[in-house]
């Protein structure tokens, strides 16, 4: 499904620059469920933004789903971003002005369908995260674990190759933050591949994987005991 | 390739983003708003003040000069200095003749006549006049019919009378044409009543009779009162009226310097006076509309601008979506244009009331000053073109703004 090797990526920083990633090989299987871990500076998040095209490595291999991703322009990774992956970011990153429906449809829309359709499918998946009745409703007038479900229904509406959660659960209270990775936990059961970065053991010990990274190698790369989230809902 | 035009998402997009910061966004179409109503409404009275122009001169071939003679201010040719100089037929034939650029020469004469009909009597002026006259002025007639050959050849006692002339002597609503009246005690056929001009260049005169009828009463021989030159329109009148004071001072035994021999008044230098001050006004208005539209298309470039800075977030998360930088700039171009163009209909039509409101107040009546104040539609479509272009080149830069910045960034932008 995903398979990495040997990516560097480092920033300037004044005329020196700073070594993010050292030489990073990971490699993900379909329908698996992997958390990231590390401390903050360890490379997570660039490890995330560069599987999610938004940023691109130095040096390395990177091959989703047998496509290598290289030479990557702004037009063709938008093209990539829209039709392989889906994004599920902390602050939720909801437009604000857009109702639920409008937001789940927004990747849609991008893809070009037809706004009869987009919508219908927007719907079916704000019924997947069980927020049909509120899909005219603003982010505002959501909570916050609701606003995350939104979030999550607009990452899955384009059928992603690839789901991947940048501290999903960051900005949400413990009972909240167990409710969305039950829900994480179910999306997996159906098989989708899902991605994950987290600096919290309970919410990384509820993946099959743990990928420990520090100082920009992977320190630790284990397949752990799913504990599942439906227990403490 | 403009298909996206006629999506309604992209409208949906243009009105969530303008109903977002809806009081920001109309404050900023004001100034495009002011700038095409300025151009509208100065354009429109230019117009109205150039119709009421040519409505005041369309009586007259305004390519036109008149010429008289005075008395001369140098001895030439065993002639004293002081002589009355008196133009005849036969100057006017000769100007007509040699001065190149020559359209025709109208010989005029004129005299104060007294006219009489039954009890009623008064003093007015008169003038004996080829047909031709109606050519450089035109005669707005009211009844009747101008002077014509056969009234020359015969020296026919025929009159036109005008409309003043005519309530002194005749009852209101009397029949004029066919009636006679007395002019220094000989019967006249009257032929036509004509009504005076707005603007009266030379005297004013409320009579006509055939030119050769009046030098026969008057004894006049073949000297004429003055000449009305009228120039083809391509030749320059002031060269002309140059030409014709060098001929007939040649003619008249005149020296080739005296200023004072001959009176003239040039209508077209006058003329070109008041049209290349309408031209000039024209110019300032465009000028200024112009100069106001570009700064109101500034000022919504950068609230635009503002906006995009406000929306780098949404803009990123768009992206991370897969909106490519081509849709974020082309969203963002449509939405300046959108802007631009409302706020520049909106001017249009409001210029358009006030043109309406203009007409109004001062459009009506014979003696209004602003004659049907409008602008054309051709001028509107330019307005409208430029509008696009201006809205199109302003929203460029934050749509270039917008999609400078990488998407990872602008996520991270809080």
């Amino acid at each position: 499904m995903l398979k990495i090797k040997g990516l560097h990526k480092s920033y300037p920083i004044g005329d020196s620059s700073l070594h993010v990633l050292k030489g990073i090989d990971l490699q993900v299987e379909e329908g698996e469920m992997v958390a990231i871990m590390g401390s903050s500076g360890s490379g997570k998040s660039t490890l995330l933004n560069i599987i999610g095209m938004l940023d691109e490595a130095d040096e390395g291999e990177y091959i989703l789903d047998g496509l290598p991703i290289e030479n990557l322009n702004e037009k063709k990774a938008a093209v990539y971003r829209n039709k392989f992956l889906g994004f599920i970011f902390q602050s939720f990153n909801l437009i604000n002005y857009k109702n639920a429906l409008e937001n789940v449809a927004l990747p849609l829309y991008y893809q070009g369908m037809k706004r009869k359709e987009r919508q219908e499918k927007a719907l079916f998946h704000l019924g997947k995260v069980g927020l049909a009745d509120w899909a005219q409703h603003l982010p505002k007038e959501l909570s916050g674990g609701q606003n995350q479900r939104v979030a999550i229904a607009r990452a899955l509406a384009a059928n992603p190759k690839l789901l991947l959660a940048d501290e999903p659960t960051g900005a949400l209270d413990t009972k909240t933050s167990h409710e969305i990775m039950a829900f994480i936990q179910q999306l997996n059961d159906e098989g989708k591949t899902i991605l994950m970065v987290t600096h919290e053991e309970d919410i990384a010990s509820m993946c099959k994987r743990i990928v420990r990274l520090r100082d920009g190698v992977i320190m630790e790369d284990a397949k752990v005991e799913q504990i599942r989230a439906e227990q403490y809902v | 390739m403009f298909k996206f035009l006629f999506d309604r998402d992209t409208w949906q997009e243009v009105f969530d983003s303008f109903n977002k910061n809806k009081l920001r966004s109309v404050l900023t179409m004001v100034g495009v708003w002011w700038g095409i109503l300025l151009l509208i409404v100065l354009l429109g009275s230019a117009r109205g003040m150039e119709n009421s122009f040519n409505r005041l001169f369309g009586d007259f071939a305004t390519n036109s000069v008149f010429v008289w003679g005075e008395s001369t201010s140098k001895a030439f040719k065993g002639f004293q200095k002081g002589r009355w100089v008196k133009l005849t037929l036969s100057d006017a034939k000769k100007v007509e003749e040699n001065v190149e650029g020559i359209e025709f020469v109208v010989p005029r004469s004129q005299s104060q006549a007294t006219v009489t009909r039954k009890f009623l009597s008064g003093a007015f002026q008169m003038a004996g006049d080829y047909p031709l006259l109606d050519r450089v002025q035109k005669k707005k007639l009211i009844h009747g019919r101008f002077i014509n050959q056969a009234d020359i050849d015969d020296n026919k006692k025929v009159a036109l009378l005008s409309e003043d002339c005519y309530k002194q002597l005749f009852e209101k609503d009397e029949k004029a044409i066919g009636e006679y009246v007395q002019i220094n005690s000989m019967n006249f056929k009257v032929i036509g009543i004509f009504k005076n001009g707005d603007v009266n260049m030379g005297p004013t005169t409320d009579m006509h009779i055939p030119f050769t009828t009046f030098q026969q009463i008057y004894n006049r021989g073949d000297r004429i009162g003055w000449m009305m030159i009228t120039g083809k329109p391509e030749y320059d009148i002031k060269q002309i009226e140059a030409d014709t004071k060098l001929l007939l001072k040649n003619l008249n035994k005149v020296h080739p310097k005296d200023g004072r021999a001959f009176g003239s008044f040039n209508l077209g230098k006058e003329f070109s006076k008041i049209t290349g001050f309408l031209t000039g006004m024209q110019f300032l208005t465009w000028f200024v509309g112009i100069a106001t539209l570009i700064a109101g298309v500034f000022a919504i470039g950068n609230i635009l601008l503002i906006t995009i800075k406000e929306r780098t977030k949404e803009i990123g998360v768009r992206r991370a979506l897969g909106a490519t930088p081509f849709e974020i700039k082309r969203q963002i171009v449509v939405e300046a244009v959108f802007l631009t163009l409302v706020a520049g209909v909106v001017g249009i039509i409001s210029g358009g009331w006030i043109l309406i409101l203009i007409d109004a107040l001062y459009g009506q009546g014979p003696d209004a000053s602003l004659v049907n104040a409008s602008v054309s539609i051709a001028v509107v479509f330019i307005a409208l073109l430029l509008l696009t272009a201006l809205g199109t080149l302003i929203g460029l830069i934050p749509a270039f703004k917008a999609t400078s910045i990488k998407p990872i960034q602008a996520l991270r932008e809080e």
